[in-house]
């Protein structure tokens, strides 16, 4: 077969968005003379179906063999000009992008320069694309079952719908509990209805759904493979307590010694708990955990004479033997849920949150005001004979969120919203309350929003222009120092609770997740997606998805809508039964190999081995690339000394070409 | 008066991080100087310490390897391979006389847009200052 390159460049207009910078015309001239080059052309849109068919037809009549596609970033539209070529019986491999958007018209304004850029660009792309190897695309089998990391309502819906297909789901959540966020939520917004009564229906399915394996108190230590074949070991810590033989009955709760000592972290450190412990009485497995941390027994090996819960369980669940459980499967795809924390407002010092028991955060009042609370929904402030109920009430919003000086410039989304909602519940707890939000701006721009912030100004609340400066005690008060931004008066206000509206971060193990996937973290720390519009749940490691807050915070509908979302990409996934698997990997040249095993050490996959082959008598050593390993990275290629091993459509002998266009070229 | 130096600069890329943050600074239309061109790679991984050389000899005044940030790799460990390398790469460099200031790395990752402008900047900026490289030079394509 005749391959002398024949190739064909395309250069886009992108509408105005290349065309304005760069004169395409001259491109495409100078793209006419560059050798091996058949036909150079230009479109307003060479992603459109016009634009398409164009390569289609001539690569149909004028025999083209290459295709160099002058236009977006080839990690926009590489696998679009691929399929083009496809269609046309061409190697999807005979394609090189020059990005002479992103990289080009975009980020240069004298139009000389960035034409004079262009051409080079495409002068490198058509010097590469000459010595292009057709490559076969490869596919394997899809483990038909999901990994999800977290067992919030985004970990919970994921699960539900991925199950619901008839595909098995393996949940794993860090806690005691599923439930997440939502569960400790009092009411949900805009609509009041209650949190756990909607979501406790869900996660009484999870649990008893055919298709779900929930591991709580779990977390995932090691992720190995790649879409469609992921190997997840996951360590299910011990809980001291039998999960076949607990009841849930909570007799070892009540004797516990430590029973009402511990802060609860489900109550946010509202209320107390015991070493053992049901985090709360909706928990999903309604089983108790003993925690290890600070239970007597576990801690100093003695409790009284005998641990009192021991006593205490009629099952006999108790076992203080217990040890953790590594558990391997595989799945094909992975769902990231992990959800959010909350800003520690301990680190705005000005609002004095660490000082007065009168300055609580958010969530604390939420606890407070949940009729399963700690209070039993009474907003009472303090304990014993200091309790109070609070009669001035004031919110400052914005804690932690649009605040350069916490490295928080992002807007946490919620905090309007919860904040007019926790005002409304005030309001209504506590007869005759005076309730003020000093706010920035409130942003009410969901379904239903506006309308509910116009109700709760209707009933009452006022809402004060200005960010407060400064928390201080005077007296039995709390003085908050604020300037009224839209009449320009500072004030000194007096009141007796203050409730900060904090708004949402990163989980602080981020990092771990980060480490065990291979994602990548926005500028705002929350888990990048692969595009911010157009692939808003799939990140950078195919076959791995996000859903919820870990991507960036969002209020409920949005997370439950993104979690479908996750799950429907992940479905695509496991009901297609096979996919695609990178077809730019390592080869080796064993004929001039030395088997020196450099490229084996050097493989962060274990993807290469060394093998003993026969050469003209002689049984000698050679590298081998077990090509369902290899991911194409090329780090071997790079080291090889004898040039053997060499990375498809990566090798030397085609990027060096493209270096010596781009460093000769003026 | 004497025209002003215009360097000419050749980058290797990871397609991950640090391409993906030259596309984002395009997409947010921050300016930067059009002296450096890119050359796509996988994995910073990829770069053969023979790709620097190659450039300098074909007319490159600079060169710059950009990967994830340490400990991001979409492969791992290819960035830290390629930071080994280029250690060792910069003493040779140095030990035949080439100015260090032609030869630079960098992590830009997928969402600094903007420091991979700042990253730019710097590299054409030091390369101006190391002037015409004029060392080792071959000045042809070899189609």
């Amino acid at each position: 077969m005749n391959n002398k390159p024949k190739v064909g460049v395309y250069v886009c207009h992108c509408g105005i968005n290349i065309a304005k910078t760069v004169d395409v015309n001259a491109v495409t001239e100078f793209a006419s003379h560059l050798p091996n080059v058949k036909v150079a052309r230009n479109y307003s849109y060479m992603c459109s179906d016009p634009g398409q068919l164009l390569i289609r037809e001539d690569i149909k009549n004028e025999g083209l063999n290459r295709v160099v596609v002058a236009s977006c970033s080839p990690r926009m539209h590489e696998l679009t000009f691929r399929k083009t070529l496809a269609e046309a019986g061409l190697n999807p491999y005979y394609l090189e992008m020059a990005n002479i958007r992103e990289q080009c018209s975009w980020v240069h304004e004298d139009r000389e320069r960035a034409t004079g850029k262009a051409k080079k660009l495409v002068a490198a792309a058509v010097s590469k694309v000459r010595l292009l190897e057709p490559l076969q695309e490869k596919e394997v089998e899809v483990e038909p079952a999901t990994l999800i990391i977290g067992g919030g309502i985004a970990g919970i819906q994921a699960a539900l719908d991925i199950a619901n297909a008839g595909f098995k789901v393996y949940l794993v959540e860090k806690t005691p509990s599923i439930g997440g966020r939502m569960s400790q939520l009092d009411k949900t917004l805009p609509t009041l209805d209650c949190s756990a009564c909607i979501l406790t229906p869900k996660m009484v399915d999870v649990a008893s759904h055919p298709n779900i394996e929930l591991f709580t108190y779990s977390q995932v230590e090691d992720v190995s493979g790649f879409v469609g074949n992921f190997q997840v070991k996951v360590r299910r810590k011990a809980r001291y307590v039998d999960m076949d033989k607990c009841t849930g009955c909570g007799a070892c709760a009540q004797e516990c010694r430590l029973s009402g000592r511990i802060p609860s972290e489900f109550d946010v450190g509202m209320g107390k708990r015991g070493a053992i412990y049901l985090p709360f009485p909706q928990a999903v497995p309604a089983k108790y955990t003993i925690d290890a941390q600070r239970c007597l027994f576990l801690t100093r090996g003695k409790c009284g004479k005998s641990p009192k819960c021991i006593d205490a369980c009629a099952a006999g669940a108790i076992n203080f033997e217990q040890k953790d459980e590594m558990i391997e499967f595989k799945v094909g795809a992975i769902i990231v849920a992990t959800g959010f924390d909350v800003f520690d407002a301990s680190r705005k010092p000005e609002y004095g949150y660490n000082d007065y028991v009168n300055v609580i955060t958010s969530l604390e009042l939420e606890r407070l005001v949940s009729a399963s609370g700690p209070t039993g929904g009474n907003v009472v402030i303090g304990t014993g004979e200091e309790a109070f109920v609070p009669k001035e009430i004031a919110f400052i919003k914005c804690v932690g969120s649009r605040d350069k000086s916490v490295g928080n410039e992002y807007c946490s989304r919620v905090c309007c919203m919860y904040t007019a909602k926790l005002a409304h519940l005030v309001e209504e707890k506590i007869p005759g309350a005076n309730v003020r939000v000093y706010y920035m701006d409130v942003r009410a721009f969901g379904k239903g929003f506006e309308e509910f912030y116009d109700r709760v100004r209707r009933e009452g609340i006022r809402y004060i222009r200005g960010n407060p400066s400064e928390i201080f005690k005077r007296g039995d008060k709390l003085v908050i120092k604020v300037e009224n931004t839209l009449t320009s008066t500072p004030m000194e206000d007096e009141v007796d609770l203050v409730v900060l509206a904090v708004g949402l971060e990163p989980r602080k193990d981020a990092r771990e997740i980060i480490d065990l996937l291979r994602l990548s973290q926005s500028a705002d720390r929350f888990f990048l997606e692969a595009h911010p519009k157009l692939a808003p749940v799939d990140t950078a490691t195919d076959g791995v998805f996000l859903a919820g807050c870990a991507q960036g915070p969002k209020d409920i509908p949005d997370t439950v809508a993104q979690a479908k979302g996750a799950a429907s990409s992940a479905l695509v996934l496991l009901s297609s039964g096979r996919v695609k698997v990178q077809a730019q990997i390592s080869f080796i040249n064993e004929a001039t190999c030395r088997g020196c095993g450099f490229c084996v050490e050097i493989c962060p996959y274990g993807a290469i081995e060394l093998v003993t082959v026969n050469r003209m008598g002689h049984q000698v050593s050679v590298a081998r690339v077990n090509e369902a390993l290899c991911k194409g990275c090329g780090a071997c290629a790079a080291g090889c000394l004898s040039g053997s091993s060499q990375q498809k459509s990566f090798m030397d002998r085609q990027i060096l070409p493209q270096i010596a266009v781009l460093g000769v070229m003026k | 008066m004497k025209e002003q130096f215009e360097p000419n600069v050749v980058a290797f890329l990871c397609n991950w991080c640090s391409y993906a943050g030259a596309d984002l600074a395009g997409t947010s239309r921050i300016q930067y100087p059009s002296n450096l061109n890119v050359i796509r790679v996988m994995c910073s991984g990829r770069v053969n310490p023979l790709f620097v050389i190659n450039a300098l000899q074909q007319g490159a005044d600079g060169v710059l390897i950009s990967g994830c940030h340490p400990g991001d790799c979409h492969y791992m460990e290819g960035n830290f391979y390629a930071r080994r390398r280029f250690t060792l790469m910069k003493e040779l460099l140095e030990y035949v006389g080439v100015d260090s200031r032609r030869f630079n790395m960098s992590w830009v990752s997928a969402s600094e847009g903007s420091k991979w402008k700042d990253v730019v900047q710097g590299v054409v900026e030091k390369a101006k200052e190391a002037g015409p490289f004029e060392q080792f030079r071959r000045n042809k394509i070899n189609w």
